[in-house]
Formats: C-alpha cells, structure tokens, sequence
C-alpha cells in the first residue's frame, strides 16, 4: 500500500524536526482561478534548504524556500501571494495565470 | 506550528481518524480538533462542513484555515478470487488503499497478487488488525458465507462507506436471511450492494472488478457522507 503513497510532508516535517532539524511548513491556504496545487498542499523546508512537497507545479517553490529559510531564523510566521508572474521586474510567478496564498510557519 | 500538534495530527491520520487542524494564520496559533470532538467545538458548523467535504479551507474571516485530515479511501477484498486479481491493481490506480482478505493460503498468494497487501487469514482475525472504519468500501467475493459473512456484519457496523456482496439475487435472498437471523437490523441489510457492482452487463472477471469499482468511486464520491456515517 505505501508504495503507491506520495512521501507525506507532514510526516516528513515531523521525523527532520525530530532528528533535530530546524523545520518550516508552508501551506496554500487559499487560490484563485487556475492554480497548479490545490488548497491544503504543503511544502516542507529545513534550514539547509532542502524540501519535499510542492505548493506549485515548481513555479514558485524556490521563493517559498528563501522566505521560509528567513522565518526559521526570525521565528516568526508570513503570508505569502503569488500571482502571475510580473515579467519586467523578473519575481517568480505562476505561468498558468493563477493566483495563490501560502501561509509559511516554522515547527517550533 | 508545535511540534507537539503536528505529532498530534499525524497520530490521528495514522490511526485513520479524521481530524481538523485549526490556525489563525495571523497570529499564527493552532490547535488540533478531533472529529469526535467536533460537534462541541465553538467552529463546529464549519468543521463538520469541512469534514464532509474532506477540503481544506479559509474561513470567511480571511484568516482562520482549517486543514483537514481524513483518511484515505480504502478497499478490502474478502476473497483473493479471480475479480480481486483485477481489482486490486485498477482500484490502486484510482487512489485507493488495497488490502485483500482470504484464509485460504492457496488463493492468497503473493503469486497471484503482486504487490497487494494480502491477509491470509480468517476475517474475523484479520479485522483485529486492521479494523474497518467509515472510510472503508468492503466487497465481499468468495460466495462462500463461512468467509463473507463475518466481515458483511462487521462492515455494516462500522459504517463502510460501500459494502458489496457478489451472488445471486436467490443466492443474496439466502444471504439476508441470515444476516437478519444473526441479529442485524433490516435498515442495514438494506445498504449491502447485491448483485455487486453497477449493472453493465458486466461477464468476465475483469469487467465485473470494473463494476464493482465503478460503484465504490460512487459510493465514495456521491454516497452520503462519510462523516455523517462515521458520527
């Protein structure tokens, strides 16, 4: 049965903060039109950057991660909106034209 | 998020029990509600809406999100018969968790079911392990009532969310009756699927797993509730 499974980012959260990792867990918590990832999927980072789930098709995990590498030194929780992607200032975005919310937290 | 709830929260996932965790992205507090403690919950409307549906979701306030947790769909196979060997690979295909239940060690083979969870023991001691729940569909496959019996009354109690026994309209005619000898009750008799699966005319093996499929997704996708079930 578990092979057919994704790996599960709150199972992971919890076993990386367990073996003593600094963990952040980010979750969409809200989308708009077409967006790649449905409400309740969650990205799950550690301090070195490394993560598991998506909160994206890949568009914007990489920023998701940078913010959530601040948090885990700040402590503090953020929300974060992504939306299509604003060409001319170069910020990540989402290419379907979608727009989402995630809400990222360290796992104190 | 504490650790401590996010081991609450999986504690409850990995016991299959529903559950709903509730933060106030603002302020960035949580606490973790049970669904048998829902009912008295002070969100109760919006997490008893929330479970029945299985999404995850703000609230009309903007900023209280509740992530929901609720148990894979599962089915159980009482029978490692001909229909279960092409169920049990077309019904992981579609999500769900299979586990196939037959005491005979003949038939429960690891040749003839690659891959699938197998059981090759009497119902009655199988469910000791693996106990069925509101988010459980059980089709019972071997004709045999020494084996399907146990596990249609076990099911019927436990709330599955689909129960289908294959057989006969007379050879089902048979099986009410002693269920209903057995004690139980003609309501819940009444929700046992026989003959199994949509009728599509269904013939071989692989066609009848088709419609035996086909009426779990139903069962699961437009059934009633499975948290109403459960409560």
């Amino acid at each position: 049965m578990a092979e057919m499974l994704e790996r599960d980012a709150l199972e992971i959260a919890e076993a990386w903060r367990e073996a003593g990792r600094k963990v952040a867990l980010a979750t969409v918590v809200e989308t708009w039109g077409s967006a790649p990832r449905p409400v309740g999927s969650h990205l799950v980072i550690d301090e070195e950057g490394n993560f598991e789930g998506s909160v994206s098709g890949g568009c914007v995990e990489g920023a998701v991660v940078g913010e959530a590498l601040e948090l885990l030194e700040s402590g503090t929780t953020k929300m974060l909106e992504f939306g299509v992607a604003d060409e001319t200032a170069w910020r990540v975005g989402l290419s379907c034209g979608g727009r989402i919310r995630v809400f990222v937290e360290p796992v104190a | 998020m504490e650790l401590s709830l996010l081991k609450a929260l999986n504690e409850e996932r990995a016991a299959r029990r529903a559950a709903v965790l509730v933060t106030n992205t603002a302020s960035g507090e949580a606490r973790l509600v049970k669904e048998s403690e829902a009912a008295g919950d002070s969100l109760a409307d919006e997490i008893s809406k929330h479970l029945r549906s299985g999404r995850s979701g703000m609230l009309e306030d903007g900023h209280t999100f509740l992530t929901v947790a609720v148990p894979p769909p599962r089915l159980v196979a009482i029978g490692a018969v001909h229909i279960s060997q092409a169920l049990a690979p077309m019904a992981k295909l579609a999500g769900l968790d299979v586990t196939i239940i037959d005491p005979r060690t003949a038939f429960a083979s690891e040749e003839r079911f690659p891959g699938v969870a197998l059981v090759a023991e009497w119902p009655e001691e199988a469910l000791k392990n693996i106990p069925f729940d509101a988010y459980t569909a059980v089709a019972a496959l071997t004709h045999d009532p020494k084996i399907d019996d146990v596990p249609l009354r076990e099911a019927l109690a436990a709330g599955c969310f689909y129960v289908g026994a294959l057989g006969s309209r007379k050879t089902h005619g048979k099986r009410v009756e002693r269920l209903l000898e057995a004690g139980v009750r003609e309501h819940d008799v009444e929700r046992i699927h026989a003959p199994i699966g949509l009728d599509i005319a269904a013939a071989s093996p692989g066609e009848i797993a088709v419609a035996v499929l086909a009426e779990v997704i139903a069962a699961l996708r437009k059934g009633p509730s499975m948290a109403r079930e459960a409560a």
